[in-house]
């Protein structure tokens, strides 16, 4: 049996049996690991909700959480509620991805940019985001522009810091070697500065997710007719936590499905990389 | 960049009976004359990389520069390639001083400097990109070419972290040939490749600098490398460096066979001989 060396994602080299049986047992270690501990937090759930632990009230039982999910489903009012977060996370993200790597670039690649806005990013950056929530309503009312702002406020600042660190850092070696070939600025800048840095770029969108969702949660906690913060807060209210059970799941499975997108961005963009 | 132009003490002394020898002053293509250079070291020291260095390479000329380790070769090719200002002296291309990088010269840097996100074949096409000399299919097909020269051919699709560090090396030299520069500035280009395919680089890489008249400045720590390539083998003193021997090596080209000679084996001796002093630091001044 051959024996193949490959290095994975940290660059530790593993040793790999060609044989499938002994592959398909090392790819699937993650995975069994992984799965085992969720399913080892379901049935700790099961055991305490059924032996009775905590009331019902408290802490509902896996069954009944996915009983709320079926009541949610039933009735149409889930799917505004969908539309309105899916809106607000849309947008603001949207808005935050291309104006956090367009002004990362910039800020980034002009150091006189950096020195003018560094310090506004610092002081913005350091802040507690959400806690301009009730602003942004005073300024843009209680619609959707003010959860779309907050949303972006919350999000452009991971992706904007490190897309501009990841241009900062890019190797002077390679523009040493560029310049020798005669390259200008413009095409440091793309064939040097751009690639070098989109797996900062990438980094910056998976972080900038989990804020967006910190931000459609706390915009909708704020004031909103629909949302699935909104069903959430309305359901705490009334001790429906079955349903704020499934709404915390509605938001983690929102966030699971975004990340693995970046992720498999990054894994296409970084063949070249060890 | 964390280098100043600083300026020596050694323009102030008047230094005016270097021996130069240079001959006829239009027929240099490159010309070095009392060139220095300092690097702006930590808080106010100054490091004086090489000191008054004095080099006249004539068209098509391959002229090996041997040293001990940080004596400022790479610091020379750098002035040369128009990346780093020097501090001192005179630095003239074809009569004009050389103030940035030009098409004219490509470097085979001591790193091979690869991109990490392009494979072997746009490596190779890298520079022809950005000096946007030809592009597209008709730059392909001259990198797979310059590819075949170096071995790689079966690579061309690999990326640059797949590759051992000679073979990246190889990558590095391919690039810069490709350019087809009228100087080639090469830094230890084959230091750690294989003795045969070295040996074969050796020999592909006369070829070409005949063919296309190219002129070299060839960096390398091996004597014999030196001897077989040269027309002639400079030695720098240790830092800061200076050139104090220029041995010409009459040796017939092409030199296939050479190695086998009692004249290559004579000259070997003589340029270890004189490398040995300078390192020791006995030839300083001479
Ligand atoms: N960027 C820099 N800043 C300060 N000092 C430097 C810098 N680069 C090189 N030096 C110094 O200049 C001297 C010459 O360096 P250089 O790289 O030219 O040596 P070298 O002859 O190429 O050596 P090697 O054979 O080991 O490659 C060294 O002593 C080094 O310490
Ligand atoms: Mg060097």
């Amino acid at each position: 049996m051959a024996i193949v060396v490959t290095l994975d994602s940290s660059g530790t080299p593993t040793r790999q049996a060609s044989s499938t049986l002994a592959r398909l047992g090392q790819r699937s270690e993650r995975a069994v690991l992984g799965t085992a501990f969720i399913v080892l937090l379901f049935v700790v759930w099961q055991l305490v909700t059924a032996f009775g632990i905590e009331p019902p009230i408290l802490l509902p039982s896996p069954a009944g959480v996915a009983n709320a999910f079926a009541n949610l489903f039933s009735s149409s009012d889930i799917w505004f509620d969908f539309a309105a977060s899916g809106e607000e996370l849309f947008y603001g993200f949207a808005l935050a991805a291309v104006v956090g790597i367009i002004a990362g670039l910039a800020i980034g690649w002009y150091p006189r940019l950096g020195y003018f806005f560094d310090p506004f990013i610092n002081f913005l950056y350091a802040v507690p985001r959400v806690a301009l929530g009730p602003l942004l309503i005073v300024w843009l009312g209680i619609g959707l522009n003010s959860k779309v702002a907050l949303v972006f406020l919350i999000a452009v600042f991971p992706v904007l810091v490190n897309t501009s660190s990841g241009v900062r850092s890019l190797d002077q070696h390679l523009v040493r070697v560029a310049r020798c070939f005669g390259a200008g600025d413009l095409k440091i800048f793309r064939t040097i500065a751009l690639p070098g840095s989109v797996p900062f770029i990438l980094g910056g969108l998976r972080l900038a997710i989990g804020q967006s969702l910190i931000g459609v949660f706390v915009a909708e906690l704020l004031g909103a007719q629909h949302g699935i913060g909104a069903m959430i807060e309305n359901a705490g209210q009334q001790f429906q936590t079955d349903i704020v059970f499934a709404g915390l799941l509605i938001f983690a499975a929102a966030g699971m499905v975004l990340t693995a997108i970046v992720r498999w961005l990054e894994r296409r963009f970084d063949a070249w990389r060890i | 960049m964390a280098t100043a132009q600083v300026t020596t003490l050694h323009d102030k002394a008047g230094h005016a009976a270097s021996s130069s020898p240079a001959p006829d002053e239009t027929s240099d293509y490159l010309r070095a004359r009392n060139v220095s250079l300092a690097y702006a070291g930590r808080g106010n020291d100054i490091v004086h990389a090489i000191d008054r260095v004095d080099l006249s390479v004539k068209r098509g000329e391959f002229v090996c520069l041997l040293g001990p380790s940080g004596c400022g070769k790479t610091t020379f090719l750098n002035a040369v390639a128009g990346f780093l200002p020097i501090s001192s002296g005179e630095l003239t291309l074809r009569g004009k001083p050389i103030e940035k990088p030009g098409p004219d010269r490509a470097m085979v840097f001591q790193q091979p400097g690869l991109l990490p996100w392009r494979d072997v074949l746009h490596n190779v096409t890298y520079g022809l990109e950005m000096s946007g000399k030809i592009r597209g299919r008709q730059a392909a097909a001259h990198a797979g070419a310059l590819l075949k020269l170096v071995g790689l051919s079966d690579f061309a699709h690999s990326y640059p972290h797949q590759l051992s560090g000679g073979m990246q090396q190889r990558v590095n030299l391919a690039r810069a040939l490709a350019v087809e520069p009228e100087l080639l500035l090469l830094d230890e280009p084959f230091a750690s490749v294989d003795a045969q395919t070295r040996e074969a680089l050796q020999v592909e890489l006369l070829g070409i600098c005949k063919r296309a008249e190219v002129t070299a400045l060839f960096v390398t720590h091996d004597i014999g490398e030196a001897v077989f390539l040269a027309d002639r083998v400079c030695v720098f003193t240790r830092r800061p460096g200076r050139i104090v021997r220029d041995v010409r090596v009459r040796l017939p080209k092409p030199r296939d066979e050479a190695r086998l000679k009692p004249e290559f084996l004579a000259y070997v001796q003589e340029v270890a001989g004189v490398l040995g002093s300078a390192a020791a630091g006995k030839a300083n001044g001479t």
